[in-house]
């Protein structure tokens, strides 16, 4: 039997696991021209929204159960494929100056408000920092049903922060 | 407890009229359009009967009507299935205590006052196969008689609030409960299809050329149904593992968990330890999570998460461990669960001492798999094999998905545990070969038999479709 990889034992990816996936992550350069998507999803199932839906056809996936790769100069960073993936695996991230950007479902009340700050949580749940929220798509508004944000983190934590936590003192909203 | 706010459901407009019934005599809240185990657990009653022998307390455990843990005494009637049963207005139920009798005066209903209902095709279960095997019957031209012993349509649907997987034209990036909604929709606005809930199909009987299917409705009344041919599509059941106190009410199948939080906007408990990482207990984790419960861990005997990774990767940066390798030892607790013990498992399977881990949890969530639901096909006479593959014991059958018996057809889990996708393919196969078989049915809609069976080679051809697939090779019939 083969070596049962990292990924299926733990459950989550390394960054490593995720850029061998890849076959390599966008460059800087890109990475400061605009959102780029970046699909966790490193598993052959049988599963086709993310290239159904991309509207300028940078989602390439011969067969439904091959997995999603991003050409990353045709990707616009619309945002369509993190809001409609049935398996929460797409993000975006976009390097702004020193921040990077990181746009990620969100499907837990409460929803932030665009400005809040909200712990940033790693691919295993670990609290990482703190960033701000500069971009809320409800789920009324999303084309998935999923609310998405996009959370403004430190550059270095640009390919670890995978969630949020909202905390909120007395207010329960 | 209730939940009543959701980041998904919206329980406002789900909940009737409120009411109130008796539980051993205390007067209970409870919402119209509930089963009584749901109004019972939202009011913090856990322990629903004894068993026979040892007088074990017992409780929930699969919430839909398959097992029979839940049994209560309702208006001095036993053996009422509390998780299918609607709350009536000043219903009297009370705990059932191992066997109970019939009041001496009772008077079941008699066979020579069963109406009588015919149709081209008769379909027995309302879920994802059999709703997609009704609508296409009907509009392959067939009369279609649809029954299910839920008090609802959908099956499983109506408690999947994540978005399914597959192609776009296949409802995938929707929603479950979404997809039971279009899909109930479709089968009501036809009119040739008739519905009939709460009914359970007992027994399945050639008569003449025709199929008869006995059936009792809300426990009382006897129908029987005859149809030129039958869909079976009762869908499965949560499996069970032995461990020490595996019988303790708060042990509960993951499918029940869901009923509870998903269909009826009830709080399964405060902390919950998950026993299997295949796909439902991963989905289930995430779902507990919006729900506001904590998960506490997931436990898997095998040494990888068995269902899709992203599912996996959704749970674990909301920071619910995973552990592989780890089994359960044993639920601790007096009426009802207070502690889990777990233990990490070796190269031959067995606990390694020393590794014991305790969580303080109130609810197990056994997600260890399910089984066909074949009883009925078993009555029937058709023709079964045990396959690991498929889950279980499933029957033999053709292509076009008809079992040994000539106009018996399976859809769904009940052919073989897989997902809602390709039982709404099934589904439409079925429906359409049993039209076909009932002569409803013109020839060109082979080709929409064709098309569905194109549909779900492509959708098995991964590495998760290849071991179903290995499984079917080993029940088809190959017809000449």
């Amino acid at each position: 039997m083969s070596e049962i990889p990292h990924y299926l034992r733990e459950g989550y990816l390394t960054v490593e696991e995720l850029t061998d996936y890849l076959g390599g992550l966008p460059s800087e350069e890109r990475l400061r021209k605009r959102p780029v998507a970046i699909p966790e999803c490193p598993q052959e199932i049988p599963c086709t929204p993310c290239k159904e839906i991309c509207p300028v056809d940078a989602v390439s996936m011969p067969t439904p159960n091959d997995k999603p790769v991003v050409d990353y100069e045709k990707c616009v960073g619309c945002s369509l494929c993190v809001q409609i993936c049935p398996g929460l695996a797409f993000f975006m991230v976009h390097y702004v100056g020193d921040r990077a950007r990181i746009t990620l479902p969100h499907e837990l009340l409460p929803l932030p408000e665009r400005g809040e700050e909200v712990i940033l949580l790693n691919r295993v749940g670990e609290e990482v920092g703190r960033g701000r929220v500069v971009l809320v798509i409800p789920r009324e508004k999303s084309k998935g049903d999923t609310p998405i944000l996009t959370v403004e983190v430190p550059i270095e934590l640009a390919w670890d922060v995978r969630a949020v936590r909202v905390v909120r003192g007395d207010d329960n909203e | 407890m209730r939940l009543n706010e959701h980041p998904i459901l919206d329980f406002s407009k789900r909940r009737g009229r409120e009411i109130t019934v008796y539980f051993e005599g205390t007067p209970i809240k409870a919402y119209e359009g509930e089963t009584i185990a749901m109004a019972l657990h939202a009011a913090g009653i856990r322990v629903l009967s004894h068993s026979s022998e040892k007088h074990r307390p017992r409780g929930l455990f699969c919430a839909i009507g398959k097992c029979s843990s839940c049994l209560v005494k309702v208006n001095g009637i036993p053996n009422v299935r509390s998780c299918i049963t609607l709350v009536e207005e000043g219903m009297r139920i009370e705990m059932q205590r191992g066997k109970e009798e019939l009041p001496k005066t009772a008077k079941p209903p008699e066979w020579k006052d069963a109406p009588k209902f015919d149709a081209d095709v008769v379909i027995i279960g309302g879920g994802p196969a059999g709703l997609m095997a009704a609508i296409n019957a009907a509009d392959a031209g067939a009369s279609v008689i649809l029954i299910d012993e839920q008090p609802m349509l959908g099956g499983q649907l109506v408690k999947q609030t994540h978005k399914f997987f597959g192609k776009r034209e296949q409802f995938a990036g929707v929603r479950g409960i979404k997809i039971a909604e279009i899909l109930e929709e479709e089968a009501r606005k036809r009119r040739s299809i008739k519905i009939f809930l709460e009914t359970s199909a007992v027994g399945i009987f050639q008569e003449g050329d025709k199929k008869l299917v006995i059936a009792v409705r809300k426990n009382k009344e006897l129908l029987e149904f005859r149809g030129k041919s039958i869909v079976v599509a009762t869908g499965a059941m949560e499996k069970m593992i032995p461990f020490e106190n595996n019988d303790l009410p708060g042990i509960y199948g993951a499918g029940a968990i869901q009923t509870l939080m998903n269909t009826y906007g009830v709080k399964p408990g405060d902390r919950v330890l998950i026993v299997g990482a295949g796909n439902v207990g991963l989905i289930l984790a995430y779902q507990l999570i919006q729900a506001g419960v904590e998960v506490k861990a997931i436990v898997e005997a095998m040494p990888k998460v068995g269902g899709y990774f992203v599912h996996a990767a959704k749970v674990r940066r909301l920071g619910v461990p995973i552990l592989t390798r780890h089994t359960i030892l044993r639920a601790e607790g007096k009426e009802k669960v207070e502690r889990a013990v777990v233990a990490k498992l070796d190269e031959n399977w067995r606990p390694i001492p020393g590794t014991e881990r305790v969580f303080d949890v109130d609810v197990i969530a056994l997600a260890v798999g399910l089984r066909p639901s074949i009883e009925l096909l078993h009555q029937a006479g058709c023709q079964l094999l045990y396959i690991r593959e498929l889950g279980g014991h499933v029957v033999r059958r053709d292509e076009r998905l008809e079992t040994t018996i000539s106009g018996i057809f399976v859809a769904g889990d009940t052919a073989g545990i897989e997902e809602a996708t390709t039982a709404m393919l099934e589904g439409k196969i079925a429906g359409i070969a049993a039209a076909l078989k009932a002569g409803a049915a013109s020839p060109e809609w082979l080709r929409e038999i064709e098309k569905a069976q194109e549909d779900l080679k492509e959708f098995r051809s991964g590495p998760f479709g290849r071991h179903v697939l290995e499984g079917i090779k080993k029940v088809m019939v190959v017809r000449e």
